[in-house]
């Protein structure tokens, strides 16, 4: 045998795994269960519960949207398309379970009793962010791609010294797995075997950059490198998302360590209400992705199974209440003067920065102004 | 009162900033085991366990990544970035993060995180080892950052910044570790406050971390020429001591700033313009600086050609008197 057919038979059991693991789905994007989703079941109360979450936060990206248009906000970030991947996932932590979201979680914002009104502050350019974390055990978002997923991994070594049973959870997307702090936190976790579920949503596209262009192994197989358990299912399907989050926050809650799950979803929107995303992909692949909604498919089951006309109406009712006090928070968002955001910096005095506290509120004076 | 070496008074700080409040975690490369590079931490694992002295993975944007996750959860993290060359992969996690936060968060969020940083050079070490980066900290609002030059202030200081609920960058003078000094058991004084080493009418050096060494030789030598040259160890950096610096501006009417980082857009000039722009009716001369040139640091074989030494400092002064 030559030396090259040894080596070659010795490393072929190591060749990495390109094609990644199949997609978890409890139902189909015709709304109909999978053979996974006849053997585990559907809790249909539970797809009706997740089903309203969704409808909301669509109608919060369409409201947002418009008014980004009407110049009412400066931007907007929709999580259009990635409704299931967000509301399934929350909704399988517990509501103490502290939280650090990427910029676009919307969704699962709202899931956290975060109101429009604050969701839209930093996005109308009143405030960087809008919410207290310590209320809804979410942090505020992070616009630099995947620094959060270090402090989710610090946060979770607080609770590990605390010998508490919470598990942290981190948003982020494909595009921010090209980030070593993302590597540096899979790393991290992995290591020191912290309780944190790191959820990617592939929305396949940062920006313009499509998913084969960030990274040639799938994300949930480069996360099983660094000793993640890790998990590949249809973000597009809410019930599988919320099954495979359920198992995977149990596991980690047992002590099991840290997991990945990368949930195949699709952003229909553009990057921002800034972008065009008809300048770098095609209707083709938007067209594709339509049939794969994550709401369509969910009513469709709904209705399949029965679920009557009064719940459907009782929902756009509640729909559109809630869009008309989307529209109202959002022209009632106001910032605040910049007087008041020298004492925000720092939490004890700062010497330098009183100074020039002291000279801005002289000028304002001069010219007969306070604030 | 006690006599210790610098790199001791930071470690009987540490440890008594251990003892005091068990929010406070150390961590960074090799701080427990060994003890650090330097053997700033040496014991503090024995002593605290594994749970509050931290031996992390290679990774410095890891570090404070993960340490403003624990200051998120109630802790008080104490990093060690083992060399000044090595607090770069960091940047993003220190600038655009923790210094941030509570201003993005509107006030509600606050990280009592100290960030220490071995300076400077003089110990003969390779690239990256030896790098003054005071001024990229000191620009970036939100950060509050010192710089200590002897074994009493570096005790006591490293406790303040501890206790401090704002990020600290705390700077250590890696070539004065070994110079010991007398520790006291109370503190004299506020993190953020100048020391007023030496009275001078004549001129006065500003210096800080392990120029102010340099500093006091070189006023030593100028008395022995009948110079009154007085020298203030700066202390802190992110806020500046304004007040003494004016009182010993408005005294001499002539400033020298030194320090080991390069001159160009340092603390050096940002004091120069201080000065300037507040005691300029009580100044005599402009306000000279004298720091490494801008040029990434040298091979060790010329460091101490790069480095303000006694000589370029009383060149600095007499330039200064001759106006």
């Amino acid at each position: 045998m030559s030396t090259s057919t040894v080596v070659e038979d010795h490393f072929s059991k190591f060749a990495p795994d390109r094609d990644g693991q199949p997609l978890f789905q409890l139902i189909d994007p015709t709304g109909k269960p999978t053979s996974a989703g006849e053997s585990f079941g559907i809790d249909v109360e539970l797809a009706q519960e997740l089903y309203s979450d969704m409808v909301m936060a669509r109608r919060l990206d369409k409201e947002a949207l418009a008014l980004q248009r009407q110049g009412e906000l400066s931007l907007w970030l929709m999580s259009w398309g990635q409704e299931a991947a967000q509301v399934g996932s929350i909704r399988a932590l517990r509501s103490t379970d502290m939280v650090f979201p990427s910029y676009r979680e919307h969704a699962a914002a709202l899931c956290r009793g975060i109101s429009p009104a604050d969701l839209m502050r930093q996005w109308k350019g009143a405030a960087h962010s809008g919410w207290d974390p310590a209320e809804s055990r979410f942090h505020i978002y992070s616009l630099v791609l995947g620094t959060q997923t270090l402090h989710a991994t610090g946060y979770a070594a607080g609770v590990v010294l605390e010998k508490s049973d919470e598990v942290v959870a981190t948003y982020f997307g494909d595009g921010a797995a090209s980030q070593g702090d993302v590597n540096e936190a899979f790393n991290w976790a992995a290591v020191g075997s912290l309780p944190v579920l790191f959820f990617c949503q592939n929305n396949q596209w940062a920006i313009s950059t499509p998913t084969a262009t960030q990274m040639r192994t799938p994300l949930h197989v480069r996360a099983a490198g660094f000793g993640l358990d890790s998990y590949h299912v249809d973000g597009n399907d809410v019930m599988a998302v919320h099954a495979v989050t359920t198992r995977a926050v149990e596991r980690i809650r047992d002590g099991g360590g840290p997991a990945l799950i990368e949930a195949q979803t699709y952003r229909f929107g553009g990057h921002s209400s800034s972008d065009d995303p008809k300048r770098y992909r095609s209707d083709d692949d938007f067209a594709a992705w339509e049939l794969r909604d994550p709401l369509t498919r969910i009513e469709t089951f709904l209705r399949n199974v029965g679920v009557g006309e009064d719940y459907f109406d009782e929902l756009a009712e509640e729909e559109n209440a809630f869009a008309a006090t989307v529209r109202e928070a959002c022209k009632n968002i106001i910032g605040i003067p910049l007087v008041e955001l020298f004492d925000r910096v720092y939490a004890e005095p700062h010497a330098t920065l009183d100074l020039e506290a002291a000279a801005h509120a002289a000028h304002l004076a001069s010219l007969g102004s306070e604030g | 009162m006690a006599t210790m070496t610098l790199g001791g008074a930071i470690n009987a700080g540490l440890r008594k900033a251990l003892e005091d409040d068990d929010r406070v975690v150390v961590m960074g490369e090799d701080v427990g085991v060994l003890g650090g590079v330097f053997r700033v931490t040496d014991g503090l694992l024995k002593d605290f366990g594994e749970g509050r002295v931290v031996d992390t993975p290679l990774s410095e944007s890891g570090i404070v990544g993960t340490a403003i996750g624990l200051a998120l959860r109630g802790y008080r993290p104490v990093c060690e970035i083992q060399f000044d060359g090595f607090v770069y992969p960091a940047f993003n996690q220190i600038v655009s993060q923790l210094a941030k936060m509570r201003a993005r968060s509107g006030g509600l969020l606050s990280f009592p995180i100290v960030i220490r940083i071995p300076v400077g050079g003089g110990i003969g070490a390779v690239e990256h080892h030896s790098e003054s980066n005071e001024a990229y900290f000191a620009h970036t609002a939100g950060l509050r950052v010192v710089s200590c030059s002897n074994p009493d202030d570096a005790f006591h200081m490293i406790q303040q910044a501890i206790a401090s609920d704002d990020p600290v960058i705390f700077y250590e003078p890696k070539r004065r570790y070994w110079d010991k000094g007398e520790v006291s058991d109370t503190s004299s004084f506020d993190l953020h406050q100048a020391s007023v080493l030496r009275e001078g009418t004549d001129c006065t050096l500003v210096a800080h971390g392990p120029a102010v060494t340099t500093a006091m030789a070189a006023a030593a030598a100028a008395a022995e020429d009948g110079f009154s040259v007085g020298v203030v160890d700066l202390r802190t950096i992110s806020p500046l001591d304004v007040e003494t610096l004016q009182t010993v501006s408005r005294v001499s009417g002539r400033v020298v700033v030194v320090h080991e980082a390069s001159t160009f857009a340092g603390i050096g000039a940002e004091i120069a313009a201080l000065i300037s722009e507040s005691c300029f009716y009580e100044l005599e001369a402009p306000v000279l600086r004298v720091g490494a040139y801008n040029m990434p640091y040298p091979p060790a074989s010329v460091e101490d050609d790069f480095l303000p030494d006694v000589d370029r400092v009383l060149e600095a002064v007499a330039r200064s008197l001759s106006y």
